[in-house]
């Protein structure tokens, strides 16, 4: 924020330097002060974000990549600790319950962000219509969003309760018999699942209309003259010309979906709720992280997890980018990138 | 210009404060180690364990020193995972910290966590405690962990409006009666099931089988899991699997009402009479008093448990080798523990005495809960605690434990046949205990 409110004013010399005025440079510097300043502030300006985050960020990655490689229990230090190198990850490589953990977390992250993703975009399309009370509409779909995860995991729980719940009332009146939702692979999945899209798919939503609000009307109107309805309109270019945007949402939302961590908990309820169930039904890879630290104080395997995660992240990440690269593409590239970093 | 002039302010504000910010994290103060001047002990607790008045009375008798609780009515789990990280992390926690009966254990094997209280004189304090007690805070090289603070003991809670509704009697002294051992239990269980259809006879067999393994294994061997030498005994110690085999007698009998314990569903339990009995520890009572409210006051009653006595729960105050004034909090430890605090913490809060001498206390052993229909707490609850043997758990018994109860929980949920469950719950367990 305070870059760009210190640099704003920089614009107004910039233009008249196109001018046919030439600058007054020698005036402009005041000795060399004034140009190391120039040339090295910036620097400084952003540094701030450098340094919290090789503090906070960096640090703690390198520090959890070295616990990774110990046989770090609660109470070592560096000097008791017992190197073993990879052997941690070779056990958890092998360990069933890791990848029990691994699959809820990716069917996890499927079935939530799929469907997310694709009523955001219906829910902007709408959105960028001519609504009456529009503004308020478009507030309206974010406030899931500022809801704290435990709110909504407490509400959704309550939702899904075996006895007394809302959603298993409902399908008693279609004669289909109480779920007990948290028994299940399946069932926990899909309620989980649940509570991330109630609490994300407004935010993406917004994110993908203020791309589309970067589309120039008259491509539309062009296309309404050559006779293309509405649906084919926002598939044949709303949805190409959103790619970059697309691109984005899907690889930040891999990074939260993979990190899913509270609403499972809440709803897995009880005295070990780390467990994820009676038969770990929803257990993520964080909370089998959680499992290592706060259950079985042993934090070198603890870090190997987190290290596990980070991998697992970053393969999706890139799976999901050569995805959404080869989605179909309009003409005119540069202008949507320009468009949608807007 | 002027631009100029606004980029140098901001560098000079960055350089200032990435100055302060160095400057700030090297003046940490140093606490005074010295012995004679003004120290405070910091207390660190999860619910109410009841110790003002005796804070009081000792920060009178000891003017250089002033105490201060933390986390007064956090809940268990919040409590033991800021520990865990404070104890990882060197640095934060309290001098003294309370350590619930299923925590002390998992630390036993990390005992250079903790001060051993036995260098400050908690050796000769054995007679203080019920045996059984003592033992759990002691590791198997005799370093003292923790002194007890209170014990859960074990009855049997039963709401008698469903035993009226099922035809069962309702005086606390004959339902006693129905069930000396816990096929008794079940039979009763069974003839109560009969009438009443819309309410389990248990809320879950989870709590129960814990109890039953407790009494078996105090009958039996004097261990669960791990015998004393620390080798795994899941699947050769008789006790567990008796104890497993009658969990699933009892949810054959169809007489669970498949709430896990501390979930929403389990609390709607108390208030929508959902079940007819529940294990029920000393401080259960305090539990179903807030879940169940005003209209479940005179509705419930306390029996003996079936099958003898038992103990689910109860505290330790441990000192962490992180504190600097080890001698002082174990000096507060000693001062807390012994049996005229624990006599003034059940008057304050009802937490049961973990003291032979405070349970045998007039104000302990004559108090009645009224809630419970003028039930004699103090007198059950005394019993129930005196006659349980000495049972031994190994450091890992909590996840093994988890591990047998989430195999137990897939029988009740009817995902798993009650053999293939065992097979799992021996493979985990053996899993959980490397």
């Amino acid at each position: 924020m305070t870059v760009q409110s210190s640099t704003r004013p920089e614009v107004a010399p910039g233009h008249r330097r196109g001018g046919s005025t030439p600058p007054t440079e020698p005036q402009r510097s005041k000795g060399v002060l004034g140009r190391l300043d120039i040339k090295y502030s910036p620097y400084l300006y952003i540094a701030p974000f450098f340094v919290v985050f090789g503090i906070f960020g960096l640090w703690p990655l390198i520090y959890t990549l070295r616990m990774s490689l110990y046989d770090w229990d609660l109470g070592s230090t560096v000097e008791t600790a017992k190197f073993v190198g990879f052997d941690n990850f070779a056990m958890f490589l092998g360990d069933s319950d890791f990848w029990n953990s691994v699959v809820n977390t990716i069917a996890m992250f499927l079935m939530s962000t799929i469907p997310q993703l694709i009523l955001a975009l219906i829910l902007a399309n709408a959105l960028n219509k001519r609504l009456r009370g529009r503004t308020l509409l478009r507030m309206g779909v974010l406030i899931p969003n500022i809801t704290s995860v435990a709110a909504v995991s407490i509400v959704f729980t309550q939702l899904y309760n075996r006895d007394f719940g809302l959603i298993n009332w409902v399908l008693g009146l279609f004669g289909v018999d109480a779920i007990d939702w948290t028994a299940r692979s399946w069932s926990s999945w899909v309620a989980i699942s649940s509570m991330v899209d109630w609490r994300w798919t407004g935010y993406n939503a917004l994110i993908f209309l203020a791309a589309m609000q970067s589309i120039p009307r008259d491509i539309y109107e062009s296309a309404s003259i050559d006779g293309a309805s509405g649906w084919r309109q926002f598939w044949t270019m709303t949805v190409p010309m959103l790619r970059p945007t697309i691109i984005f949402v899907t690889i930040i939302s891999t990074i939260g979906g993979l990190q899913l961590y509270g609403e499972p908990l809440l709803f897995t309820g009880g005295g070990n709720p780390l467990l994820g169930g009676s038969d770990r039904q929803s257990q993520t890879v964080t909370m089998f992280l959680m499992e290592q630290f706060y259950m079985k104080f042993e934090l070198g395997r603890a870090a190997t997890v987190a290290w596990l995660l980070f991998i697992l992240i970053m393969i999706f990440s890139i799976i999901n980018f050569l995805f959404t690269r080869s989605l179909r593409s309009a003409d005119g590239k540069v202008k949507q990138k320009k468009g949608a970093s807007r | 210009m002027s631009t100029n002039m606004r980029r140098r302010s901001f560098a000079a504000i960055a350089l200032a404060a990435a100055v302060t910010l160095g400057a700030a994290a090297c003046s940490s103060e140093e606490p005074g180690t010295g012995t004679t001047e003004q120290i405070t002990l910091n207390v660190d607790v999860f619910g109410n364990f009841g110790y003002e008045e005796l804070y009081k009375q000792y920060m009178a008798e000891h003017p250089n020193v002033k105490i201060v609780e933390r986390g007064t009515g956090s809940q268990l789990d919040a409590h033991n995972q800021q520990l865990t990280q404070r104890l990882a992390a060197g640095a934060g926690a309290g001098d003294i910290v309370a350590l619930e009966e299923g925590v002390i254990i998992s630390y036993l094997d990390k005992a250079n966590l903790f001060t051993d209280l036995g260098e400050y004189g908690a050796k000769d304090l054995a007679g203080n405690f019920i045996p059984w007690k003592f033992q759990q805070g002691t590791t198997a090289d005799g370093k003292i962990l923790g002194l007890g603070t209170d014990v859960g003991s074990m009855a049997m809670c039963y709401r008698t409006d469903l035993f009226k509704k099922a035809g069962l009697p309702t005086d606390r002294a004959a339902v006693s009666a129905l069930w000396p051992t816990w096929d008794d239990y079940i039979k009763t269980g069974q003839t109560f099931k009969s009438k009443v259809k819309d309410a389990g006879f248990i809320d879950a067999v989870t709590n129960t089988y814990n109890t039953i393994l407790m009494q078996k294994a105090g009958q039996g061997a004097g261990y669960t899991y791990f015998d004393k030498s620390g080798a795994m005994t899941i699947d050769t110690n008789p006790a567990v699997k008796d104890s497993y085999d009658l969990a699933v007698k009892i949810l054959d009998a169809g007489l669970s009402a498949k709430l896990q314990a501390w979930t929403q569903e389990w609390n709607n339990g108390f208030k929508q009479a959902q079940f007819a009995t529940i294990a029920c520890p000393a401080w259960m009572t305090g539990y179903i008093t807030e879940q169940n409210g005003a209209d479940g006051k005179g509705k419930w009653d306390i029996a003996a448990a079936p099958g003898g006595g038992g103990n689910w729960g109860g505290s330790f105050l441990a000192v962490p080798k992180q504190s600097k004034h080890a001698k002082e909090a174990a000096e507060l430890v000693k001062f807390l523990t012994n049996p005229a605090g624990q006599t003034a913490s059940f008057k304050s809060k009802g937490n049961l005495p973990s003291s032979p001498q405070a349970l045998a206390d007039p104000a302990v052993k004559a108090a009645v809960n009224e809630y419970f229909s003028n039930a004699p707490t103090g007198d059950i609850f005394a019993k129930g605690a005196l006659d349980l043997k000495p049972v031994y758990l190994g450091a890992k018994n909590a996840p093994v434990r988890t591990a047998v109860e989430n195999a137990l929980r897939t029988v009740e949920q009817g995902t798993k046949k009650s053999a293939d469950a065992w097979t799992a719950a021996v493979t985990d367990g053996k899993k959980a205990a490397q």
